[in-house]
């Protein structure tokens, strides 16, 4: 099964991204699950390959007709939030994946 | 760099007035400016952010970290932190009103990650909150915001 890649988004890539990047990579670590993630910004994110955005609410309409996942988070510092919204994405993609065989 | 690197006492301000969120946005700029931290250009490039990409900085209830690009004038990495006298709307759909405002200037992208891991876990404790909220001295604030607690390092 190949590694997911999960891109965390936010206008500048360092600021609330880095933040959704080091919750969600505690989510994977606790969870197991292998996945590749990266904090990226609005510019870059377009035409990237992505199977899960994870960004703020607020910035929905910046990434209208992305073909990834898309998981809104309202507060960045909640980690139960977090991987409510998140872990069920990454639990459909994985089994997808693998009836897929991906 | 860890974020008691990054936050000094000095660049926390309690009982600030801010008449609406570009205030305050400038309120906290004007402490990264005198930190050496950021040029004013820095503060006028975060209001602008707001501007064009909306409110997502405003990360938790309460709570907004402004931020621009390193280009837009940041000398060193670096924060500072206001909590205002009466919290500001931003225009968050989740998050209003705001009363914590935490300018953050980076020099890159990654090196302040240690930075940002702390200040994210600290956020997130009720508690920590609950002592910043309340602090009475900008030191008090500083202390529950960066986990240093009174008298570490005097043995």
């Amino acid at each position: 099964m190949r590694t997911l890649r999960i891109v965390t988004v936010c206008g500048m890539g360092f600021g609330t991204s880095l933040m959704l990047k080091i919750a969600v990579e505690g989510i994977l670590r606790k969870h197991g699950i292998r996945a590749e993630v990266i904090a990226w910004d609005l510019g870059s994110v377009k035409g990237q390959p992505a199977d899960v955005l994870v960004t703020s609410r607020d910035l929905e309409r910046h990434l209208a007709g992305t073909p990834a996942r898309l998981v809104l988070i309202d507060n960045l510092t909640d980690k139960a939030e977090i991987e409510q919204k998140l872990l069920p994405v990454l639990q459909a993609l994985q089994h997808d994946g693998g009836q897929h065989g991906m | 760099m860890e974020l008691k690197d990054i936050l000094s006492p000095q660049l926390v301000r309690l009982g600030v007035r801010a008449g609406d969120w570009r205030q305050a946005v400038m309120e906290a700029g004007r402490l990264l400016v005198a930190g050496g931290i950021a040029t004013p250009r820095y503060v006028e490039a975060m209001i602008r952010t707001v501007e064009t990409l909306g409110p997502y900085m405003v990360i938790a209830p309460g709570i907004a970290m402004p931020h621009a690009r390193p280009e837009d004038g940041v000398s060193r990495t670096g924060l500072a932190f206001i909590r205002l006298d009466v919290p500001v709307a931003f225009g968050h759909g989740a998050n209003d009103p705001v009363d914590l405002v935490i300018p953050l200037a980076a020099v890159n992208h990654d090196a302040h990650v240690m930075a940002m891991a702390q200040l994210a876990e600290q956020l997130s404790n009720p508690e920590t909150l609950r002592r910043v909220r309340e602090a009475k001295t900008p030191n008090e604030a500083w202390r529950a915001l960066t986990g240093v607690e009174e008298g570490a390092g005097r043995g």
